[in-house]
């Protein structure tokens, strides 16, 4: 990708299972905001942050509002499902 | 002389007639008034009570028992609980108000740990393993004013029987020293059986009070956490390759003692023990501790000669231990006490669960990963002193809590009593242990340096920020001698 992606509505993807992390995106105002909760906040709270921004910019998304609920997931985990969150809530696809 | 008193043969009063004795009559011990029997106890600002845990997250005597010392306005007190359960959240208030100031346990899970791990107790809490407890109680380092003791069964004399009773929990292992030892000793019964009830765990020449409550609990309690064998692939590939480790240890041989928790993954290894002995045709001698469905099972098919059982896990361990004489009640002092002849130093082979473990192969069951007080020792430091071979199982990854650390939060065990740990990613074995290392190289069993696996799994997991603690120490983690192996702090809400 890398062009300009913009989020039109809520979407969701993930879970709140052990391992794993819920992803809700949606419409930004201009900025990307992160609101994360996560079982190892103190350990990893940042890095984890930062892994969600960064999907984010790589899949040229600039205005999202993002609620995270983790579970202790790992990076690859945190970019699969940031990922699919924004190809939802792109409308890119009805299929996801 | 101390035969005389050290008084002489003329200063000795012989009596008279008039003072002989009447014939005895049996004591009135039966009550059903609390508030009056705490009263009676005349228990003062400081006391020392003390209960078990055979109930587990079922039990309702400790929270009956201490709101009524704290309507009675006692303060002070000295908590000494076998372990604590998140049913014993109530009490919080108690810390709040200085009823309690002090706390004894061998393991604490839910809100009281945390109200504790962020300040809410006024004194200290000390983490003491299952035979350390027995230990600082029968030796006097700690001094019990009355012991509390829920019993599932007693009769008016004051006979207690776990097997009997609606809430029958089975073995008492943990109340014995305090039955033996605490200055009034009070049967909390809610089944009040024919006299004499047998057969008794803690008999009526220890029992001053027998208290009559509606309640003492809820036998389901019993089977809290995980008591199932994992079907987590992850996990069943840990207990194939403990198995493994175990074979190489050359212990898997007739005659075998055997410990395992009653954790997923331990679990998973017992069955697969299981299958390993019946096709080998091994007999083994004992297996102990905590006792599951999954050992009395193997006690029946002959694969263990007998079970030491300090407590029932589950509701088929309370039956077998009703019906099978070759199913042995063990008290915490005959488990772990180190001070005299105990099981656990006849001990082959244990596995063992773990917090987290350091490179020192020092183990933390104590706190989690935030620093919050949720577990303890309990058999832990007994178990791994004692047995010839200590096996700690556990996931590398879980939940991206790092499993491997430089220094451990808290050590509870240890590393120079651990002896090999087995994950998903790789076993390591303690060097301390050559003689192992030489026998996995024999079987061509793979080892992995314990700093090695932590590069590996902080490589994937990212290296983790290092908790924010506060300054003040709330307690301490006693080794099972009594000596202290590690503070532990205050955590920041």
């Amino acid at each position: 990708m890398g062009g300009k992606v913009e989020i039109k509505k809520m979407a969701t993807a993930g879970t709140v299972e052990s391992n794993d992390i819920l992803i809700m995106i949606s419409k930004g105002e201009g900025n990307i905001e992160i609101e994360l909760e996560s079982v190892v906040e103190q350990q990893y709270g940042e890095e984890i942050k930062k892994v969600i921004h960064d999907t984010l910019v790589e899949e040229g998304v600039s205005s999202a509002k993002v609620i995270a609920k983790d579970k202790g997931a790992l990076d690859f985990t945190i970019k699969a499902r940031v990922r699919t969150c924004i190809k939802r809530g792109s409308g890119d696809t009805n299929e996801l | 002389m101390n035969y005389l008193n050290n008084k002489e043969l003329k200063d000795v009063k012989v009596i008279s007639k008039s003072e002989y004795p009447s014939k005895s009559v049996p004591k009135a011990k039966i009550t059903k008034d609390l508030s009056s029997l705490i009263k009676e106890l005349g228990l003062n600002d400081g006391a020392v009570l003390s209960f078990h845990h055979h109930l587990r997250n079922g039990d309702k005597v400790l929270n009956l028992v201490m709101k009524e010392v704290q309507k009675a306005g006692i303060k002070g007190i000295t908590l000494v609980a076998s372990s604590l359960f998140p049913a014993h959240e109530e009490l919080i208030p108690l810390l709040e108000d200085g009823t309690i100031e002090n706390i004894v346990t061998s393991y604490i899970s839910g809100g009281l740990g945390k109200a504790i791990s962020h300040g809410k107790l006024k004194g200290h809490i000390i983490m003491q393993s299952h035979g350390g407890r027995a230990r600082s109680i029968l030796n006097e380092e700690i001094k019990i004013d009355a012991a509390f003791i829920a019993s599932p069964s007693a009769d008016k004399m004051g006979n207690i029987s776990g097997v009997n009773g609606i809430n029958s929990c089975g073995t008492l292992g943990y109340a014995i020293a305090d039955g033996l030892k605490a200055k009034k000793v009070i049967a909390v019964t809610d089944s009040l059986l024919e006299y004499p009830n047998y057969p008794a765990d803690i008999t009526e020449d220890y029992v001053d009070h027998v208290l009559m409550v509606e309640s003492i609990g809820l036998k389901e309690g019993i089977v809290s956490g995980t008591t199932k064998v994992t079907k987590d692939p992850i996990g069943l590939k840990i207990a194939k390759d403990t198995l493994k480790v175990m074979e190489a240890t050359g212990l898997l041989k007739d005659g075998i003692s055997f410990q395992s928790g009653a954790g997923g993954i331990s679990l998973a290894v017992t069955s697969y023990l299981r299958d390993y002995m019946i096709e080998n045709n091994i007999k083994g001698s004992f297996a102990s501790g905590g006792i599951t469905g999954y050992l009395t099972d193997m006690l029946e098919e002959g694969l263990f000669t007998s079970l030491f059982d300090v407590q029932c896990f589950d509701l088929k361990a309370i039956e077998s231990l009703k019906k099978n004489p070759n199913h042995l009640r063990m008290s915490g002092s005959l488990y772990g006490n180190p001070e005299v002849s105990s099981v656990v130093d006849n001990l082959d082979i244990v596995i063992l669960g773990a917090t987290e473990i350091d490179t020192d192969f020092n183990v933390n069951v104590t706190t989690g990963s935030d620093g919050v007080l949720m577990g303890g020792s309990g058999g832990h430091q007994d178990t791994a002193a004692g047995s010839k071979v200590s096996i700690i199982v556990s996931k590398l990854f879980s939940s991206r809590i790092p499993f491997i650390k430089d220094r451990v939060d808290v050590i509870t065990t240890p590393g120079s009593t651990i002896d090999i740990l087995v994950t998903e990613r790789g076993i390591c074995v303690n060097p301390l242990r050559q003689d192992l290392i030489e026998k996995f190289n024999e079987a061509n069993l793979k080892i992995v340096d314990i700093k090695e696996l932590k590069e590996y799994a902080e490589k994937i997991m990212g290296e983790p920020k290092t908790i924010e603690k506060g300054e003040r120490i709330i307690g301490l983690s006693e080794y099972r001698d009594g000596s202290i192996i590690d503070y532990i702090y205050e955590v920041k809400e």
